[in-house]
């Protein structure tokens, strides 16, 4: 039932389909001057639709509530602590929502003549300028709409490259801790995707690269620091060995945060990189998008970025560049999520060099802090520090039947959201906890008190924490239902 | 630095409590010949005020006149969106929360979502729609795939009437994967013309795109359409470019498309230079287990209360690697929400008085340019909100002096066909009053001709 109260100010809402009278309304379209047209007498009878069934007919308050109270549904990072292993949860600063809806931006449409959108050129050439710089690299496309879409321009790219060179070869080696995007990247590039084995450390095995990487394998994409939060201390033997046989390093920037500021892709010997603006440069998840992957790249793969690119005459102006017959294509329908751009712009200039600097200096000693305090009450798989992120496990709370799902569903009941549970896939029952720079040691504490005190209930009362959450609007789900006959719209509506 | 809460005195407690005698030791597994040895050269930092003068200026470098003199559609149409919609999607619990992988604490994206996914699927007339792909033109490269994935076939016949980024991004994605796009010239006919579709068709054909409206703004007959590809066995993937032309046309699937796709851009996004964008995903539903992208479900909880989750997750790349059906990760969700929020504003007679609006409007100024001496419409095909217009004499010179003089009066077709170098491709929707059109009228009378 809508309306009731369900704990306090939060409230029940039910689906929006149906509801409202066939006489409300939520819009009035602007005023014309003209008489409508009769569809009848301007389009095909074949063409058009019938009545819409089961949509709504409500008032614009009506429709406010309903949205409104469906928010209150949601955890938020503005409500308190994501500790979500590569996904950066950090802050969403309130000026870049300001900056990117500046009316000079959002109606700028994405055709208009190039001498009319020479601001948001300018922001677009200054953004790739930025990047490369914080990358170490020489060139960007701002295009990719998100980190999976960046991979699949990069190995593109790569791809050209080597054709260029006589053979695009059959492979692509993948650490087994990478992201599921990065293999499915390669598949879509082609390329057979091959799992290198970590090492016992957690970090790339030398010796079976060494095996692993011979004159059909075009690249080898790695995370750095990787999935489990250890900095891959060998990249530049790693990336020089790979080159050697003639291969290129892809690296996914997911975990950029860890050294932004401190270190660099390029200088590590990374050809071709991705790095997600939702991520480390503060833009907003928005419930899973949307997001930005711009991906930067060395001068020799510069000739094969997506086209248009953006440049800059010595005149000062901005223009568009459409004839780049190397280029891997068009990846975007127009120029990527330029809202998305204009936030990191704006993350870039708020922070500057030093501002960057400590971010990574904050989300590492976060991270360490965090091991630190758990070392005793969780089994930490990887010996050593971690950078921006760690991995602990359920292996110690597993002898009392309470695995790493429970221990995410206990601390919701506590007022946090779960970690990244069971990856990377390699550590079983795996938690990936990343603090980000954005939260305060206050935050950090009770978060730690919350984690050691469900630890000591799986002890004392398993029983206890198999149940939680309690407190949330919704209990665990029934997903195997939801699986085996999936009900993916309502049937009200057609 | 204001985002960052770790003090000077946090930082010394907290290396006590790591063991580290100082910050730097932390970094110590970067080799010394990556690390950076000065300041990163970017500029910053900025304080909020100096900030927005900075971004201000260049927005002031963006020196379009606004929405009411863009009659430029091609792709990103020009659309009222009512306020409510940004205010919505600016409650911080939608936009700074993440994918809602935990559905206990994730019931409001997931729900959101869902009407979405129903909405989109009823306007585009299919049976099960995604929980959003990055744009049109993506989400038309992965039917592409998915379609030759599902019928084992390799060949996919595109007419040029399709629009030709959303050809180039197929292009793109599919270059290295065996699959043949087929090229089929149709600019003159101005619509697809079903015989030649099926001439162009055979028994490897995997699939057929056809845009409606198409690229040139024209309303195809999508039902013989669909009975020209039965022969072949192909699939039929039905792309629209304005979806708000579904207020009036139905949707793809109600003339028989196996797989449709949409830029939802015109339901609660803006123009923005093109993005965020929104792709609209949907299927029939024996093709639901095979689509690539997120799904939202609905179930129930232990306590047997209506429920939402995402399911069908075994198509995705973070459970099944290099077999997934795509490797699309983040979306476009907070698009999505505000495409629903839109939508269930306008309602349902709301879409269609908006959709009406916009077929006034076009025809109004169709009819205003047609009457210019030497001006005619370059095909003479029912469309919806836009539509192609020739003039006498060089079409580049004429668009910026209407340029300069506040108005952007279409796109010059001859950048995609060579033979089209006099066609300019025009739109004219909600936003345009009979005044604005006027205006526009009067001065292209003047310049072009």
């Amino acid at each position: 039932m809508s309306g009731q109260s369900q704990r306090g100010i939060n409230f029940t809402e039910g689906e929006i389909f149906g509801r409202g009278a066939p006489d409300r309304e939520g819009y009035t379209p602007p005023r014309s001057g003209l008489p409508a047209i009769d569809p009848e007498s301007a389009l095909p009878a074949g063409t058009l639709r019938g009545q819409l069934e089961g949509f709504p007919s409500l008032s614009e308050p009506e429709v406010t509530r309903h949205y409104t109270r469906m928010s209150q549904w949601n955890f938020a990072v503005d409500l308190n602590f994501y500790p979500l292993g590569s996904c950066t949860m950090k802050y969403n600063p309130r000026i870049n929502e300001a900056v990117a809806r500046i009316g000079g931006f959002t109606t700028l449409h994405p055709m208009a003549p190039q001498e009319q959108a020479q601001g948001t050129l300018q922001v677009i050439d200054d953004l790739e300028k930025w990047l490369c710089q914080i990358s170490g690299m020489d060139a960007a496309t701002l295009q990719p709409a998100a980190g999976a879409q960046g991979e699949l321009v990069g190995l593109l790219m790569i791809r050209a490259a080597l054709t260029a060179r006589g053979n695009p070869r059959k492979k692509v080696l993948l650490p087994d801790s990478s992201h599921g995007t990065n293999p499915a990247s390669a598949v879509y590039c082609g390329y057979e995707a091959v799992t290198l084995p970590s090492g016992p450390d957690g970090r790339v095995d030398m010796a079976q690269l060494d095996r692993l990487m011979d004159d059909e394998t075009a690249a080898l994409m790695v995370t750095n620091p990787n999935t489990l939060g250890i900095f891959e201390s060998d990249i530049i033997q790693i990336s020089k060995l790979v080159h050697d046989r003639g291969g290129f390093i892809y690296c996914d920037g997911a975990n950029l945060n860890a050294f932004l500021g401190k270190a660099r892709f390029g200088d590590m010997g990374v050809d071709v990189a991705h790095v997600n603006l939702h991520k480390t440069f503060s833009t907003p998840h928005g419930g899973g998008g949307p997001g930005s992957g711009p991906v930067v790249v060395k001068q020799e793969l510069a000739p094969y970025l997506p086209f248009p690119v953006v440049a800059q005459g010595d005149d000062g102006a901005y223009s568009l560049e459409y004839d780049r017959p190397q280029s891997v294509g068009r990846a975007h329908g127009f120029f990527g999520n330029t809202g998305v751009l204009l936030r990191a712009a704006a993350y870039i200039l708020s922070m500057g060099p030093q501002g960057l600097a400590q971010v990574a200096e904050a989300a590492v000693v976060n991270a360490n802090y965090i091991r630190a305090r758990l070392g005793d009450h969780y089994h930490i798989p990887y010996p050593g520090r971690c950078m921006h992120e760690l991995v602990i496990t359920d292996k110690l709370q597993s002898e009392y039947g309470v695995s790493t799902l429970d221990i995410a569903k206990a601390l919701i009941d506590r007022g946090f959201h779960p970690p990244t549970i069971y990856f990377p896939t390699i550590t079983r029952g795996a938690m990936m906890i990343e603090p980000t720079e954005t939260e305060s040691l206050e935050t950090l504490d009770s978060f730690c008190e919350a984690m050691i005190e469900i630890a000591d209930l799986a002890k004392a009362d398993p029983e206890s924490i198999k149940a939680a959450p309690v407190t949330t609007v919704r209990t665990r789900l029934d997903e195997a239902t939801a699986a085996r006959r999936p009900q993916l719209r309502c049937s009200l509506c057609g | 630095m204001r985002y960052i809460p770790l003090s000077a005195s946090d930082r010394e407690k907290a290396l006590a409590v790591i063991g580290a005698s100082s910050v730097e030791q932390l970094f110590e597994d970067i080799p010394a010949e990556a690390r950076l040895p000065h300041p990163l050269d970017i500029p910053g930092p900025l304080p909020e005020m100096d900030l927005m003068d900075w971004f201000e200026e260049a927005a002031d470098k963006n020196t379009h006149a606004g929405p009411r003199r863009t009659f430029i559609g091609a792709g990103a149409y020009v659309h009222h969106v009512p306020t409510a919609v940004d205010h919505l999607i600016s409650r911080t619990e939608f936009f700074t929360c993440y994918t809602p992988y935990q559905p206990e604490v994730s019931q409001g994206t997931l729900a959101a979502i869902y009407e979405y996914q129903t909405y989109t699927a009823a306007l585009l007339g299919m049976e099960v729609a995604n929980a959003s792909m990055y744009d049109g033109p993506s989400a038309l490269a992965e039917a592409v795939i998915m379609a030759c994935r599902v019928t084992g076939r390799s060949k996919v016949v595109m007419p040029n009437l399709v629009h030709p980024h959303w050809r180039q991004v197929v292009q793109t994605y599919t270059q290295h994967l065996d699959i043949e796009l087929v090229h089929l010239e149709l600019a003159a006919d101005g619509v697809c013309i079903p015989e030649k579709l099926a001439a162009a068709m055979s028994q490897e054909t995997a699939a057929v795109v056809v845009q409606s409206p198409n690229f040139f703004g024209y309303v195809e007959d999508m039902d013989s359409i669909n009975q020209a590809r039965e022969e072949s066995g192909a699939l039929l993937i039905g792309a629209v470019a304005e979806p708000m032309s579904l207020g009036l046309l139905k949707g793809p699937g109600a003339s028989g498309a196996d797989i449709a796709v949409a830029e939802g851009r015109s339901f609660g996004g803006s123009l923005s230079f093109g993005g965020p964008a929104l792709g609209m995903f949907a299927v029939k539903t024996s093709l639901a287990r095979k689509m690539p992208g997120r799904l939202v479900g609905k179930t129930k909880d232990t306590m047997g209360r209506d429920a939402y989750t995402l399911t069908l997750s075994t198509r995705e790349q973070h459970i099944r690697r290099e077999k997934a059906t795509s490797n699309i990760c983040s979306n476009q969700a907070l698009m999505a929400t505000a495409a629903a929020i839109h939508i269930s504003l306008l309602g349902a007679s709301g879409l269609r008085e908006v959709a009406v609006a916009n077929l006034t409007a076009a025809n109004y100024l169709a009819g205003r340019l047609a009457r210019i001496a030497g001006v005619k419409l370059a095909h003479d095909k029912p469309f919806f909100n836009e539509f192609t217009v020739t003039l006498p004499g060089d079409i580049g010179p004429v668009l910026a002096k209407l340029a300069s003089a506040g108005y952007l009066a279409g796109v010059d077709l001859g950048r995609w066909y060579p033979d089209m170098k006099k066609t300019i491709l025009i739109s004219a929707t909600e936003v345009h009053s009979k005044k604005n059109m006027d205006d526009l009228v009067d001065l292209i009378a003047r310049e072009a001709v």
